[in-house]
């Protein structure tokens, strides 16, 4: 299977293949992948099926509801609403991806600490849509806060405890002085 | 849901992206930043046989100031409307429009070319874009043209575009002093289309009368419209209260909603009233002179 290239090359460019099929090369949480897709797949099912990381989570699968938020190049995009092919050369990050060594990654600590889950189905969503945030401002206020997880629906917390985990994860991720 | 089958290409150039899209005609659909094509596709709404994705093509993303107009690349995604301080300094109408679509993760990918070539009747780019006298330039196999944005909305998702063109830039005039607008949208909830909203761009002149007006109205039409009546109301006349009481009642008349999920028709009439006195007085204090 002719599924490996020299190089992920920056300039993307995905060769298609005689059945249609789109060979693509992604970077999921620092890993690259090969694949083939076929060009309708969307990203949230090469994710779910293809690469068998199944922490990003389909909900409403209508761009309404967030659970299946990931970062693209550092930014929350919905992978229910992208096709896997647009993301070909790309850099993805997914809920797997932010723990290090089998250490939760502060965002993670902060949400368990400060309730900000009950059932936990928005969670990876909601996370990787305040991380986005954090990454730029790591005091933001509670109207940024609300703000940045406005695309992403909880169904269980009231928003009140992800909030305070969002704010609290500002303050863990904030450089120590001196 | 997954869509139907489709072929997919991204094309390097201008050149080659015009290329594909003259060859397919109808049958091809341009991606940019999906956040209206996909799920359409995936609805199964349409059965492209192509997607020609333009992510790729060069020189088709950018807000800038060049000799008296505001020019924007059509590729320019809502999220640059919003962290850009050129917009917020002299263009804020469009920092709201940015503010208020779809949601953050929308705003990420979305782009304003690919909302002004879905043409929903409810779309916040074209409502503000119809306050301005705003030129649209199309290119095709044969060149480019110009589409006055009056002339570019057609019906809903329906506009002046024809199958071979694809939307390239947006320009309005460049800001002066005595400019100021807003753009108010009612909705339920974050993501959610408007149940109705209100696009003002209003010209004082040093005596802080009103030369020159455009109201622009969403989701209460075939397409965005404009309030040529409101328009009238306001010219000649001191921007204030009586004033935008005037328009604002013009306005509400003028709008043609239909009862729907978001509100009944006598509801959209009175908050199309309401927005439109509001997004007035922000225009106004806008306008510093």
């Amino acid at each position: 299977m002719a599924t490996k290239r020299k190089k992920a090359s920056p300039k993307r460019k995905s060769v298609r293949s005689e059945n249609g099929s789109h060979m693509i090369t992604v970077a999921v949480n620092g890993r690259k992948f090969t694949r083939a897709v076929e060009p309708r797949v969307l990203l949230v099912d090469f994710i779910r099926d293809d690469l068998r990381l199944t922490g990003t989570h389909v909900g409403c699968d209508t761009s309404h509801c967030g659970a299946c938020t990931v970062l693209l190049d550092g930014r929350a995009v919905k992978s229910c609403t992208m096709l896997a092919v647009q993301a070909d050369g790309r850099e993805i990050t997914t809920i797997e991806g932010l723990s290090e060594h089998g250490r939760l990654h502060p965002i993670q600590e902060a949400f368990k600490a400060h309730h900000g889950l009950q059932c936990g189905f928005c969670t990876p969503g909601v996370v990787l849509a305040a991380l986005e945030l954090l990454r730029v401002e790591n005091a933001p206020s509670e109207d940024r806060i609300r703000t940045a997880i406005s695309g992403n629906i909880c169904r269980c917390t009231g928003y009140q405890g992800i909030v305070d985990s969002v704010a609290a994860a500002g303050e863990m991720m904030r450089p120590r002085k001196g | 849901m997954q869509p139907h089958s489709f072929d997919y290409v991204r094309p390097q150039t201008l050149a080659r992206a015009i290329q594909v899209l003259s060859e397919n005609g109808n049958r091809a659909k341009v991606l940019a930043g999906g956040q209206s094509l996909i799920p359409v596709l995936k609805l199964r709404l349409a059965n492209p046989r192509v997607l020609v994705d333009i992510n790729d093509v060069p020189g088709l993303a950018f807000i800038e100031e060049r000799g008296d107009q505001l020019r924007i690349g059509a590729l320019s995604r809502h999220r640059d409307f919003e962290q850009s301080k050129l917009i917020r300094e002299k263009y804020p109408i469009f920092s709201d429009v940015a503010s208020v679509l779809g949601d953050p993760q929308v705003r990420n990918l979305g782009t304003i070319g690919g909302a002004l070539a879905h043409a929903d009747p409810a779309s916040d780019w074209g409502t503000a874009l119809l306050a301005f006298k705003a030129e649209l330039t199309a290119r095709g196999p044969n060149g480019a043209r110009t589409i006055p944005i009056d002339r570019f909305f057609k019906d809903p998702f329906t506009t002046a575009l024809r199958s071979s063109e694809l939307l390239t830039e947006i320009r309005i005039p460049k800001s002066k002093a005595g400019d100021g607008g807003a753009y108010l949208k009612l909705k339920r909830k974050t993501g959610d289309f408007a149940t109705i909203g209100v696009a003002v761009q209003l010209g004082l002149d040093a005596k802080r009368n009103v030369a020159g007006a455009r109201v622009a109205l969403a989701s209460v039409g075939p397409r965005p419209i404009r309030a040529p009546g409101a328009e009238k109301a306001l010219v000649g006349r001191k921007a204030g209260p009586t004033a935008f009481a005037d328009a604002a009642k013009m306005a509400s008349g003028e709008a043609h909603p239909t009862s729907d999920l978001r509100g009944s028709e006598e509801y959209k009439r009175a908050m199309i009233e309401v927005f439109t006195r509001r997004a007035l007085e922000t225009a106004t204090a806008r306008a510093g002179r």
